[in-house]
């Protein structure tokens, strides 16, 4: 045992500590376990969206991207503010509909909307499997910091194994309230971590940032521009927007909008949490930095920088304590994660289908599942080979697929019809899964077009598929008897699912 | 929707909109090369302009108020 893998497991016992002091003395309903009751106020909320927000992403695959790819990893910097943005106007009308009807999960918001059963078991199948790539991202961040901080005495397979129970442990043992404590002190310990990384590298090994980035334009000319083809502007741009229409659609930041004590909280949190974002401008000067103390990493090892960078320049006990504070940046979405994706299949999957099951019974199958939830992720993760970024942006291209639908749900009457949202979601995930398989892109797939239109993120096409289905759909749907459109206040008990 | 909320969109137009002529690394402002210093521009200007829009939502709220609460309307 490396002096820092002793300080990572100090911090693992006092998150534990933590999950475990939470919970004690409250009786466990399915609720509680995931939405943590209504009575979050602005600060807590604050920290709690902010800690399922900065991610293993952003701290490991933040720098990673700078380090390799350089300055198409702005895009990180960009989407969250604009997200925020979009998010004043979004998240009022969900909160306040939600609060209503007494719902739970993100699939009840389409099945009352839209009063149709089986589109919320679509949303949820649809939101697990963009859940996959996500918790697969936080498992092989968490492998990365173990194995680095054990020197290499722990291989990365037997790291990713240690992680994944770990996090198994802590969702089992803990609840939302764990992981919003955990959170407080993750979003303190990452911002000292990333704050000393991005200041001191920098400074000592460049003497500063203007002499740093002008020694890294001299270096590497281009580096610090987007590239005229690949990852261009035209890239950066339909990477971000598509970026910020997913960043509320994912189950967990979705459901996270259900605990604000009020609708104001979103409000404010739209005009301070942009600010926050500027803490990854420190991630992006360590990335930058770290070609300077650890050059020559390759394809997926980029995600390796920040630590290789931090054991090149610190003692083990230093590297602990930044290896620490990443456990947290995984532990907090990977349990969150993995809590979502076993209550959607135990709710809004198996429920739907068995509706005699009780609320006992369904606790526990939620229970039940995050070990299996865990496995098939882990299973993922040995397949390896992208980077952290590249997962991210895979699970993206699936969740945004339910933006169309639920933008069209949030006016009194929805103005798609259900069979139209059913079928928008349904095509446009299915593209999404083919063009990932077959590893497609906008050049492979119209060679002929200039490269404004073939570096567009693959993403858009899935997205105009669904659009266009959505809209042919209900086109053809409207008015007709069964294209009646779902208008939620009548068909409330629809929604309301176990709690009626 | 009132019209003032559509300056939500301002931040959204005026960082992406502007990555195309802002994709240099001169000149160097506040250390930064030009293309991220334009993005976390961007990143204030999105909070100062929601704080706007906040304000003005405050305010509108605030006049339904004393309408509802005055008699002689």
């Amino acid at each position: 045992m490396t002096s820092a893998l002793v300080i990572i497991a100090l911090v693992l016992v006092i998150a534990f500590w933590l999950g475990m002091r939470a919970r004690r003395g409250r009786e466990m309903v399915l609720e509680q376990w995931s939405v943590g009751g209504r009575g979050f106020g602005t600060l807590f909320v604050f920290l709690l969206m902010a800690g399922e927000i900065y991610t293993t992403f952003t701290f490991l695959g933040g720098s990673g991207w700078a380090y390799g790819k350089g300055a198409p990893a702005f895009y990180i910097l960009g989407y969250g503010a604009l997200a925020y943005a979009l998010s004043y106007s979004l998240l009022p009308p969900v909160w306040r509909y939600a609060k209503a009807h007494g719902l739970v999960s993100q699939a009840d918001f389409f099945v009352s909307k839209y009063a149709s059963e089986p589109l919320g078991i679509l949303v949820s199948v649809v939101s697990v499997v963009a859940l996959v790539p996500y918790l697969v991202l936080q498992l092989k961040g968490l492998g990365i910091i173990v194995s680095e901080a054990s020197y290499g005495r722990v291989s990365p397979a037997v790291a990713v194994w240690v992680s994944s129970v770990t996090v198994v442990v802590y969702v089992i043992a803990s609840g939302v309230r764990g992981s919003a404590w955990t959170a407080v002190l993750k979003d303190v310990m990452i911002l000292a971590v990333v704050l000393a990384l991005g200041i001191y590298l920098p400074v000592h090994e460049f003497g500063g940032y203007r002499a740093m980035f002008e020694s890294i334009a001299r270096a590497r000319p281009g580096f610090l521009v987007l590239p005229s083809k690949g990852m261009s502007p035209s890239w950066f741009i339909s990477t971000v927007a598509l970026t910020v229409l997913g960043f509320y659609m994912w189950p967990h930041t979705f459901g996270s909008a259900y605990t604000a004590k009020d609708e104001n909280v979103f409000r404010k949190n739209a005009v301070i949490m942009p600010l926050y974002q500027l803490v990854l401008l420190f991630v992006f000067f360590t990335g930058f930095a770290a070609l300077a103390v650890v050059p020559g990493l390759r394809g997926s090892d980029v995600d390796l920088s920040l630590l290789r960078a931090s054991k090149a320049a610190f003692s083990p006990w230093v590297v602990g304590a930044i290896g620490a504070a990443g456990l947290l940046t995984a532990l907090v979405p990977g349990s969150m994660i993995l809590m979502s994706a076993s209550t959607i299949l135990a709710k809004n999957v198996y429920a739907k289908a068995r509706p005699g099951a009780s609320e006992r019974e369904i606790t526990r199958l939620a229970k039940g599942l995050v070990p299996l939830v865990a496995l098939v992720a882990v299973t993922f993760t040995f397949r390896g080979g992208d980077t952290l970024v590249m997962l991210l942006l895979m699970g993206y291209n699936f969740v945004t697929q339910l933006f169309p639908a639920l933008v069209l749900s949030l006016p009194r009457r929805p103005i798609a019809t259900r069979q139209g949202a059913f079928a928008g979601i349904l095509a446009g995930t299915l593209t999404v899964a083919y063009l990932t398989v077959s590893k497609a892109t906008m050049a492979t797939l119209f060679p002929s077009l200039p490269s404004v239109v073939t570096d567009l993120n693959i993403g858009i096409v899935a997205m105009v598929v669904n659009v266009v289905v959505l809209a042919a759909v209900s086109v053809a749907t409207r008015g007709s008897g069964i294209g009646k459109r779902g208008s939620g206040i009548e068909n409330r008990e629809t929604g309301t699912g176990i709690h009626t | 929707m009132k019209r003032y909320r559509w300056l939500a969109a301002v931040p959204a137009i005026g960082m992406l909109g502007g990555v195309p002529f802002a994709n240099r690394v001169e000149p160097i402002v506040l250390g930064l090369p030009f293309l991220l210093f334009w993005i976390v521009l961007w990143v204030l200007l999105t909070s100062v302009v929601m704080g706007v829009v906040y304000a003005l939502d405050r305010r509108s709220a605030r006049s339904l108020d004393e309408r509802a609460g005055d008699p002689s309307r």
